[in-house]
């Protein structure tokens, strides 16, 4: 057998196996990571989003399907939702000063997860969305663990919801600063609040990096407007069901 | 660590079992998340060494998960290769959608919580 035809072989044998498509999306995330330290956390090198398309790239020139990737990668999605149950902590840690604020944080909480999806179905629905994408689009503000669990359960695309929700994290924590400046909104707790329950997570990163104040208040926007919209999306979606 | 592991774990099946035998549009893992906060806020005050050493054990293990937050999303998110034409055939709208939505949240939540937080600091 001839040199080529024997990695041919071993190739062959590689790519069925669950080792290198874990080690393909470890690998491309930690040359990510790299990068975006490098970069002195530039927004849009935001780590998350160039794994996928460094690992999707690799999958489309080597002609592989998704279905043989994910079969090798689900060990990794498997830890999704004890990540899940794990953002109780980051809530826990911070109770004191959910409970210091408790009315504003609740009522901020509620109208603001309520105004997300509001303003993003009703923007679905004047540019004409398909339904699908309307449904991956709603819980977009939220992070991405929950995010694409609601998007399951309404009927969704879970894979374009976490695109979505990390554009939304990005583009929240690229323009937060500017946008809260223009409007004046100088208290940090506020600033903070914004971020965290508009951009998830990455905005609040970005909060922390800025204000250790803004930080806690970001966190606990996160979190809880995670709870609550996965509370209100469902029920609103049932109401507005027979529209999409 | 295989301890704290072990409880995530629990909570999370409790969350599935609980949104499967009730039938509930919350995922089952954002309900093991409250169950846990429950848990944890419940056992706050009790300050048994056992108790507090089983709780650091458990902040330290999940604070590590979540330090991996980011890579989780990786596998479900190269899914959108599937999902390609669907992307591009909206792709303006939603980049609208999504701009112009993130920015009004802010805006709007930045004045509730201002309002709200000042009403009480004026009482």
């Amino acid at each position: 057998m001839s040199e080529s035809a024997k990695l041919y072989q071993v190739w062959v044998y590689l790519q069925a196996e669950p080792l290198f498509w874990l080690t393909l999306t470890i690998g491309a995330y930690l040359l990510a990571d790299w990068l975006y330290r490098a970069s002195g956390l530039f927004p849009l090198l935001n780590p998350v989003a160039i794994s996928i398309i460094l690992v999707s790239a690799c999958l489309m020139a080597f002609d592989i399907d998704y279905e043989r990737y994910f079969d090798g990668a689900k060990f990794i999605h498997f830890l999704l939702g004890p990540a899940t149950v794990a953002l109780a902590i980051p809530i826990y840690r911070n109770w004191n000063t959910v409970m210091r604020a408790k009315n504003a944080i609740i009522i901020s909480v509620v109208l603001g997860s309520f105004f997300a999806i509001g303003i993003t179905y009703a923007m679905a629905v004047m540019l004409q969305l398909d339904p699908l994408t309307t449904k991956s689009l709603l819980p977009r503000n939220v992070t991405a663990p929950i995010a694409m669990g609601i998007s399951e359960i309404i009927g969704g695309v879970p894979s374009l919801t976490a695109i979505i929700t990390i554009v939304t994290g990005i583009i929240g924590a690229a323009l937060g600063t500017f946008v809260l400046d223009l409007f004046r909104i100088r208290d940090m707790a506020a600033r903070g609040f914004a971020f965290g329950l508009a951009s998830h997570g990455i905005g609040t990163a970005r909060a922390m990096a800025k204000d250790k104040d803004a930080g806690v208040f970001a966190a606990v926007a996160m979190g809880l407007s995670g709870i609550v919209t996965a509370a209100m999306i469902p029920l609103v979606f049932f109401i507005i069901r027979d529209f999409l | 660590m295989l301890g704290a592991f072990f409880t995530i774990f629990i909570f999370q099946l409790a969350g599935e079992a609980i949104q499967k035998y009730f039938d509930l549009a919350i995922p089952g893992p954002v309900l093991g998340l409250v169950l846990m906060l429950f848990m944890l806020l419940l056992t706050h005050r009790n300050l048994n060494p056992a108790v507090t050493h089983f709780r650091t054990k458990m902040i330290t293990s999940a604070e590590q998960l979540l330090g991996y937050l980011s890579l989780l999303f990786v596998p479900i998110g190269v899914g959108v290769i599937m999902h390609l034409q669907l992307l591009e055939a909206q792709l303006l709208r939603i980049i609208a959608i999504i701009v112009i939505g993130t920015i009004g949240t802010m805006i709007f939540t930045a004045f509730i919580f201002l309002k709200t937080s000042k009403a009480k600091a004026d009482e």
